[in-house]
């Protein structure tokens, strides 16, 4: 625990300081770059960018060690995955455009096969006699563990260097993912904001790949906007819930995991994010279950009640869910018959449903009146001078 | 036009009860989410008639349709086909979704798409025999696209797809018909072939119900119509509902007044 | 080339991996057919995903490593996988990629957790070994050349994953026969399948259920890099062969064959051609053949192009 402590205030080592800044950075990043791909509703291309990086990352070993060098050096291994991922991307790409292939398939597509071929490169890797001490599936679950300076370093930097271009392009990339149509309409080109949106994720990604993994590392893209998403309706707010439950996620993670050596660094990120997300989709109070479950509950009580109050005024025979519901109001008694409020409510409630009846008549008939729910009172969706001018036209008949 | 129609009217009236009506609704309310798709809708569908479902976009219309196969989220309200709940008289309602709903690219041919409105006589395991062809076959050629059997679907234009959907809907020998805007987006022939075979179907004493947007035409092809925003606004016979007041009440101020001025000289003209 | 396939010890090294392989391509195309086709090509992305995590806790409580109690726990846990899935994409109304996206990263990391926290690690179970599986190891010693195929006592000694994965396939290749209609109809038309009163509901689940089967035997044999490829690769490339869907599936059969077979054979064989000492991935190598073939679809298959993409 005190271990964790310190790890959570930077107390823990300079190395694991600049991991978990980096992974809070990168979490924050992958917040809001996921975002925009959830919005588009193009969330999994990231798992297939992802996977992509694996030929990638052994290709890049294989010609490092070629060169002489020993092969382990992170830049070049993460800009050899860039530049596989890239190409991944523009397979899914290609396939989606230009064949009768839908996206998911060509994301299934080009994971499976670039993942495999990057498999079949590992294991010509394991032959070579240097191969065996790569540590190369440290790329697959990620590792914190014996990190060295320059590469923390490096994710460090990684993670504020995505995070800034994040910011940088959230205006047209927000535009575009809300309506494509209308931010062509001004003038922003779709197909540049597009790639950039996909340059981010690559970036993401490869930043993540030694911390998150490339198994895991589109767990981060995904699940901080689709937790999101049950807070607000949104898209500015959204983007910042996102970024901030990643970058949380991202932060307490790696202190956890540098904390706990055998606590393994991505997985943990992962279900800290996984967390938070199962308390949003519960208790969000826009979205979440517990709060649409109890509206539509309201709302079918509501309208019993009404239905119950209508057919009172009308004397005509209750259903058997409005007698329960007027009956736990108080509105009628036991024998069903109407007590003292449940005459002056339902006297009331036709009142509103004449007025309404009326409003919907009316030659200019609004939103305001065609939106009815059919159990709010005409006094929330019009003005007072309305409800006169209606009422004066009922006493009129 | 309009004089089977009329005749078994009649004979209805006479003897209400002597048959359940093909479709009734009574105080349905559907909602997917917050706001309700319709409220309280009261409804209900004349024998051999045939019935336009008339609204403003999103008005519920697909959704009275899907409530009535039974896949919308009812909240209260309740359905009778033929008097009965849909499950026992599944077989005698004939579904035709909205044009937009299906992967046009998906392997199959125009006549496999038939073939599959004879589900009820296949079954689940039973094999396509010459007969079910020949059957097909003749369906297609009522809607006028047996030259088109072999065709992939997705080859076709939207009014040819919209005829094949149709056939389908033959090959179910249904005795109510519920379609989705069968006339939307469709060329002026198709037009013409969609409502020569509905007015077949009528004659052959089957109920079609069909969500219709064009006003202009509305009184040409149907004897019945029903307004609904949300809610039911007006329902009844064809000439006495469809008044500008009824109209303006579905449309508000969707409609522009002068449009509806229009549609009813329109009218007018056409009557004198 | 020909002495190899005539010698005892393609009988004992390479046919039952070839086998085994073609079987589970075979498996897990049939229903990847029909996934590919509702948009759902990922389900076997998700699944095979999930299988981890249902191994772990099968281990956890049984304590062994044995093939019955995993195997059933990985099925459940891919059925409790789309169950989540679907609830979340009803609950939160997103789309389905972002539903399944969610639901099988936290469950493989939920798996790999267990598995770094409980010490099973040693156990011959590992990351590694479930995405790579062990195509290679799957030998029939008992062989010593072609006629060991009539021999009763040789064939005993078969590999257990060959007749299991047999019967899955064949258990697999029948229900699609028996239940092709309903499954096409509703995989075209929902909600047409939903008027005639098919339940549409229990058919996407038996599809999803069908394929996590097929994925579960494949994976235990043969890791899980083929099973995705072989959900997708081979069924995206028939799908731009033919426009007719019992084609299609001919087509997918076809392809996944090819891959597993050549695949199989070029990791074996390959390197030495090239004058490499060693054999590279078998599993790998079958998922980049599958890919191969999926590009020269896309490049050339007579029916690659939609009726919306007319480029
Ligand atoms: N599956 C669904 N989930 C959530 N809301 C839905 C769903 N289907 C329809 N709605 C909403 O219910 C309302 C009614 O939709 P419906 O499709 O019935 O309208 P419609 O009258 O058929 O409109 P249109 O003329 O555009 O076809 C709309 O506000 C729509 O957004
Ligand atoms: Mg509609």
């Amino acid at each position: 625990m005190d271990a964790f402590l310190a790890a959570l205030t930077l107390r823990a080592g300079y190395n694991a300081a600049l991991v978990a800044i980096g992974a809070g950075l990168l979490g924050f990043a992958a917040g809001l770059v996921g975002n925009f791909l959830f919005l588009r509703k193009r969330s999994l291309v990231g798992d297939a960018i992802a996977h992509a990086t694996l030929p990638g990352v052994a290709l890049a070993f294989l010609v490092m060690v070629a060169l002489g060098g020993d092969g382990r050096n992170l830049a070049g291994l993460l800009a050899g995955s860039a530049a596989t991922a890239g190409i991944g991307l523009l397979a899914v790409d290609w396939i989606a455009r230009r064949t009768r292939l839908t996206e998911d398939a060509a994301i299934g597509a080009v994971l499976s096969a670039f993942f495999g071929f990057g498999v079949v490169l590992m294991t010509v890797i394991q032959t070579l006699p240097r191969g065996r001490q790569a540590g190369l599936e440290s790329f697959l679950l990620g590792s914190t563990a014996g990190m060295l300076y320059l590469d923390a370093l490096i994710i460090a930097g990684g993670g504020a260097l995505c995070v800034s271009l994040a910011l940088l392009l959230r205006r047209p990339m927000t535009m575009v993912s809300f309506d494509p149509g209308y931010a062509q309409s001004r003038g922003i080109d779709l197909r540049a904001i597009d790639l950039a949106m996909m340059g981010l994720v690559m970036a993401v990604t490869v930043v993540g790949l030694k911390l998150v993994g490339l198994v895991l590392i589109v767990a981060l893209l995904i699940i901080p906007p689709a937790a999101a998403r049950f807070w607000t309706d949104r898209s500015e707010r959204m983007l910042w819930i996102a970024g901030a439950i990643g970058a949380a996620s991202g932060y307490v993670g790696a202190a956890l995991s540098a904390s706990a050596p055998d606590l393994p660094t991505g997985p943990v990120i992962v279900l800290l994010c996984f967390a938070l997300f199962c308390v949003s989709l519960l208790l969000a109070p826009e979205r979440g279950l517990l709060a649409t479950a109890l509206r539509r509950r309201a709302y079918a009580r509501a309208l019993a009640r009404r239905d119950g109050l209508l057919a009172l005024a009308s004397r005509r025979n209750l259903s058997q869910t409005a007698r329960r519901v007027l009956l736990a109001d108080g509105l009628i008694g036991a024998n069903g018959a109407a007590t003292p409020s449940g005459v002056r409510e339902a006297a009331l409630a036709a009142r509103d449903e004449r007025r309404w009846e009326l409003a919907r008549t009316l030659r200019d008939a609004d939103p305001a009146i065609a939106a009815h729910d059919g159990v709010s009172p005409v006094e929330k969706a019009l003005t007072a001078d309305m409800i006169a001018e209606i009422d004066r036209r009922l006493a009129e008949g | 036009m309009t004089a089977t129609a009329t005749a078994r009217e009649g004979v209805f009236a006479s003897d209400p009860d002597s048959r359940p009506g093909p479709l009734v609704v009574s105080g349905l309310t559907v909602s997917y989410g917050r706001a309700p798709a319709l409220i309280g809708v009261d409804l209900a569908i004349a024998p051999g008639s045939m019935t336009a479902i008339v609204g403003p976009n999103g008005a519920g219309k697909s959704t009275l349709l899907k409530a009535v196969i039974g896949v919308a989220p009812v909240v209260a309200g309740d359905i009778r086909v033929f008097g009965e709940t849909l499950a026992r008289v599944r077989d005698r309602v004939a579904y035709v979704p909205q044009r937009a709903s299906v992967d046009w690219d998906f392997p199959a041919r125009v006549i496999d798409v038939v073939t599959m409105g004879l589900y009820r006589e296949l079954g689940p395991f039973g094999f396509v025999r010459r007969r079910h062809r020949e059957a097909a076959m003749a369906h297609l050629d009522r809607v006028g696209m047996a030259d088109f059997a072999q065709r992939q679907i997705g080859q076709l234009s939207g009014g040819q797809q919209q005829r094949v959907f149709l056939a389908r809907a033959l090959a179910q020998k249904a005795d109510l018909y519920l379609l989705d805007e069968p006339l939307a987006g469709v060329d002026a022939a198709t037009e013409r072939a969609v409502v020569a075979v509905l007015h077949g179907l009528r004659a052959e004493g089957a109920c079609i119900v069909a969500v219709h947007h064009d006003l202009a035409t509305l009184r040409d092809y149907f004897d019945h119509v029903a307004l609904i925003n949300r809610r039911l606004v007006a329902q009844g016979p064809t000439a006495e509902t469809l008044t500008a007041e009824n109209l303006q009440r579905t449309y508000g101020g969707l409609l522009a007044g002068t449009q509806i001025g229009r549609i009813e000289i329109a009218y007018a003209a056409r009557e004198r | 080339m020909l002495d190899e396939i005539f010698s005892p010890q393609f009988v004992q090294l390479s046919l039952p991996p070839i086998l085994i392989g073609a079987l589970a391509a075979i498996a897990c195309a049939l229903p990847g057919n029909f996934l590919v086709l509702r948009r759902q090509a990922l389900i076997g992305d998700a699944i095979s995903h999930v299988v981890l995590p249902g191994i772990v806790v099968a281990f956890l409580l049984t304590g062994r490593v044995s093939t019955w109690p995993m195997m059933i726990g990985a099925t459940v846990a891919a059925l409790v996988a789309a169950i989540l899935i679907e609830a979340i994409r009803r609950v939160g109304r997103m789309e389905p990629g972002a539903a399944m996206g969610v639901v099988f990263t936290a469950l493989f990391a939920f798996g790999v957790l267990l598995l770094e926290q409980s010490g099973s690690r040693n156990v011959h179970l590992d990351v590694e070994h479930a995405l790579y599986g062990n195509l290679e190891s799957l030998i029939w010693l008992d062989a010593n050349g072609w006629g060991s195929l009539f021999d009763a006592r040789a064939l005993a000694g078969l590999p257990p994953e060959l007749p299991r994965l047999a019967i899955v396939a064949a258990l697999i290749a029948t229900a699609t026969a028996l239940f092709w209609r309903p499954l096409a109809i509703s995989t075209f038309d929902e909600s047409y399948a939903q008027s005639i009163g098919l339940p549409t509901r229990l058919i996407a689940f038996a599809l999803v259920a069908a394929a996590a089967v097929a994925a579960v035997a494949a994976f235990e044999a043969v890791g899980s890099i083929i099973v995705i490829a072989m959900f997708v690769c081979p069924p995206a490339a028939a799908r731009l062969m033919t426009d007719r869907l019992g084609a299609q599936v001919a087509w997918s059969l076809l392809f996944a064959v090819i891959s597993a077979v050549a695949g199989y054979v070029i990791a074996g064989y390959g390197p030495l051609w090239f004058g490499l000492p060693d054999a590279v991935s078998a599993a790998g190598m079958i998922a980049t053949i599958s890919g191969v073939i999926l590009a020269a679809a896309c490049l050339w298959g007579p029916r690659r192009l939609g009726a919306g993409s007319a480029a």
